[in-house]
Order: C-alpha cells, then sequence, then structure tokens
C-alpha cells in the first residue's frame, strides 16, 4: 500500500493499534481542509502492531491532548519533505476542556459554561482528577 | 498580595492551622482584643442550601470581630431562581463585600466561585465534598479535648461516602503524626476511592474499614458520628434503608474509653441518642462553640488582620 510522504505536516507515530481514530476524533482532524492519512496495524518491532497518522499541513498538534491520551506517542515534525523535529511526550499536569466530569453532583454537569479542569493525580496510574469535586478519571485509550 | 480563599483543608499548610488553632484560643481567653478587629468590613454569607450552625456561626464570628453580615440563607431568595450562574452570583456580591461564606449543594462550586472573586471566598460546604470550616472547627475541639492533634485513633462512623465533614477532616489529619484510621460504615456508605487512593495509601497510611461500631469501639480514642444525609441520596428507598444502621447510646458506650471523646458535626437525627449527651465524653456541643472562635480566627487570616 502506498501512502505519500508529505512536505510539511505532522506525523503521528507509535499509536496503539485500534487507536487512531479516537485520537482523530479528539484532534479534530475532521476539520482539517488537508489530507490527513490514517495508517493503521503496520508492523512494528517495538509495538507488534501500530497506527499512524500523517497530517499534511503544519498545523500545531495540541501536545497536551496527545499527553492525556497515550504519552507514548512520537511527534515528528516534518518541514520540506525532511524531519526537523521529533517530540516525545508527557502527561500533562493540566488539562483544560479535554475531558469532562461525569458526577452528577459536580458544578461543571450543572453549569456546563465553566471551563472542565482535570489534574493529574497519579502519574503512574495515569489517573486525572476532576479539579472540582476530585472525581477520578482514567486515560481514556 | 494575591486573594487567599479557603475551598479544601489542604489550602492551609498545617503551620497555618496550628496557628489559627493559637488564635482561636486567645479569642477564647481575650475576646475583649478582638472585638473591633472586623470594623467597617463586611461578611457576605451566600447559602445556596440550609443551615443552622455554620451560616450563623460566621455571622455571629463577624459580629463578634465589630464588623457587619450580609446576604441571603436559601437559593429561592437569590438570582440563582432566575437561571443566573453561581459565578456570576458570588462575582456581584464580592462587589459589596470584603469576604464570603458560601455553601453550595454542587460539589466544586466554591472552586468555580473563586475563579472570578475579587475577595477571598470561604467553602462553607459543597455537596457531598468538603467542609474544611467543620474540619477547622474539628481540629480545634480536638485540641482542646486532647491537647494534641497527633497519636490516635480515630473512628468516623456512619455515611462516609457522602460526608464532607469526613472528607475534610481525614485530608487534615492525614498531615499529622501517628494516626490510626478505622472507618465504620455500611458498603454502601463507604469513604471515596479517591481519599484512599490519593491520601491514604500514597501517605502509608495505616486505616482499616469495618462495618461494626460495636468491634471498633474499644480501640478508639476519638469517635467522630455522621448523619446519613437524606439530601445526598437519589434515592429516597436507599436512605431510608441505611438511615439507622448507626445508633450510639449509652450501652455502645460501656466498652469505650474513658477519655473517648465523641464528636458530631450536627445536625443529629437519629444516630446519637439523647442519653448520650449527659455523658462527659460527648464533645459534640462543645464543637459548636467552638466553630465560631475558630471561623473569627479564619476571617482574620483571610483578610490579613491581627490583633495587636
Amino acid at each position: 500500500m502506498n501512502i505519500d510522504s508529505i512536505q510539511n505536516g505532522v506525523v503521528l507515530d507509535h499509536i496503539k493499534a485500534g487507536k487512531s481514530m479516537d485520537i482523530y476524533r479528539y484532534l479534530h482532524l475532521d476539520e482539517l481542509d488537508c489530507s490527513v492519512a490514517i495508517i493503521k496495524n503496520v508492523r512494528s518491532n517495538r509495538m507488534g502492531k501500530k497506527d499512524i497518522i500523517k497530517i499534511d499541513s503544519p498545523m500545531e498538534v495540541d501536545l497536551d491532548v496527545l499527553g492525556y491520551i497515550d504519552p507514548d506517542i512520537t511527534v515528528n515534525i516534518i518541514r520540506d519533505g525532511v524531519r526537523v523535529g521529533k517530540k516525545h511526550l508527557a502527561p500533562p499536569q493540566r488539562l483544560v476542556n479535554v475531558i469532562h466530569c461525569k458526577n452528577p453532583r459536580c458544578i461543571t454537569v450543572a453549569e456546563p459554561q465553566l471551563d472542565a479542569i482535570f489534574v493529574l493525580s497519579d502519574p503512574e496510574k495515569h489517573t486525572y482528577c476532576c479539579a472540582y469535586c476530585d472525581t477520578e478519571k482514567q486515560r481514556r485509550l | 498580595m494575591s486573594i487567599r480563599h479557603l475551598i479544601d483543608i489542604t489550602d492551609l499548610t498545617p503551620e497555618e492551622i496550628d496557628g489559627l488553632i493559637a488564635t482561636a484560643e486567645d479569642i477564647i481567653a481575650q475576646p475583649e482584643r478582638y472585638q473591633e478587629l472586623c470594623r467597617h468590613r463586611q461578611l457576605a454569607t451566600l447559602f445556596f442550601e440550609p443551615s443552622t450552625r455554620t451560616r450563623l456561626s460566621f455571622e455571629s464570628a463577624m459580629l463578634a470581630l465589630g464588623g457587619t453580615v450580609l446576604g441571603f440563607s436559601e437559593a429561592a431568595s437569590s438570582s440563582t431562581a432566575k437561571g443566573e450562574t453561581v459565578v456570576d452570583t458570588v462575582h456581584t456580591v464580592s462587589c459589596y463585600a470584603d469576604i464570603i461564606a458560601m455553601r453550595h449543594p454542587k460539589e466544586g462550586a466554591p472552586f468555580a466561585a473563586a475563579q472570578r472573586s475579587e475577595v477571598p471566598i470561604i467553602n462553607a460546604g459543597d455537596g457531598g465534598h468538603n467542609h474544611p470550616t467543620q474540619t477547622l472547627t474539628d481540629l480545634l475541639t480536638i485540641h482542646r479535648e486532647k491537647g494534641r492533634l497527633n497519636d490516635f485513633t480515630i473512628g468516623f462512623c456512619g455515611d462516609l461516602k457522602f460526608g464532607r465533614t469526613v472528607h475534610s477532616l481525614v485530608n487534615a489529619l492525614s498531615r499529622q503524626t501517628g494516626i490510626r484510621f478505622v472507618f465504620i460504615s455500611p458498603d454502601e456508605l463507604k469513604l471515596p476511592d479517591y481519599l484512599k487512593e490519593n491520601v491514604l495509601k500514597k501517605q502509608g497510611l495505616a486505616y482499616e474499614e469495618t462495618a461494626s461500631l460495636e468491634a471498633a469501639m474499644p480501640g478508639l480514642d476519638i469517635l467522630y458520628m455522621t448523619r446519613v444525609q437524606k439530601e445526598r441520596f437519589f434515592n429516597e428507598a436507599d436512605y431510608i434503608r441505611l438511615k439507622d444502621t448507626y445508633v450510639l447510646d449509652p450501652e455502645k458506650l460501656v466498652p469505650a474509653k474513658q477519655d473517648l471523646c465523641i464528636l458530631h458535626p450536627l445536625p443529629r437525627v437519629n444516630e446519637i441518642s439523647v442519653a448520650v449527651d449527659n455523658d462527659p465524653r460527648a464533645a459534640y456541643w462543645k464543637q459548636v462553640q467552638n466553630g465560631k472562635f475558630i471561623r473569627m480566627a479564619l476571617i482574620l487570616l483571610l483578610l490579613g488582620l491581627r490583633a495587636e
């Protein structure tokens, strides 16, 4: 299968196999005009199988969102067909309007115009707590 | 100077809590030193949920400091009834008052309010989440009754799931040394996982969970009783089934230590028999009185005032 190399854009590599569509939705890639390639179940020495997303536009990727979804993803920056940068991710300390609290007693459920703020409570378990009500939320993927 | 709020008990350092207790003790000993400190200052009490002790103790505290009070005691008498958000209501009131004490049925409402307030916000209870000024009251009472805030076994009994006073006190005591926790509750009302995982286990603190008050009683230095709160249940049948799980009476106190200290944030319904009130170990009415003094100390701290 041939997928064209991109000239200026971003390649998200080392996505857990089968999870690329979740990333696509979280990053709102459906709103882009440019070419976006989702390559699933690519053979990988390290992971066995992995997904890759190629975005043919020099967009700013929300690293906090990606770091929350899966800090093992690598972000490659491509300029003039050459990789000029590679970013490794870490779980962000704070997430704003990425995930939302499901606790029916939380003020953010009653007043959804409030920023949904979560803070990293356990880096090992990748657990986040709602800054308002302390309800825990585990990483989605 | 940035505005200081009290949303969660951990907003105060253990040293600041010691300082508040020392100030409260001084207020008890020499009230005249404090009676003019808040002259021309206004406290707003915004109670979106009913309260007797907390609201009146805040108001009594401010009046005893020479200040004045304004506010409302139910959401129906505020613009909330017209659909105004809690943030807008508090932002409005912060234009009229120097400090705000607020209670709200939704968890995290004081945290939301603090994001936009021009003056200090005190969380006077947010749903089943936190109640830090009750915790300060509890700590002052424990300090006065036991002479220390460390090295004891404390049993929390009743609704530990929605008991916001329990959550805040567990958080505060987890920062002291030598505290052993016993959590006595039915399965449905156990302490939330986030407190066990993020507070107790993270700090390597020993705790025990049991459904039997009788079994736990002989080992306790402090017994913290709580009410099963009807207003926290979505299903009334669950409330009726659980409400009288624990009733403390003189018979249950027979195997207890002679220097046991019995606390309750009040109001009580059936969980402590009236016959226990005359037991010298019952400290819950002293708690009520201590609530005023510690809130006076807190108002002074957040307004940056002190007696000369």
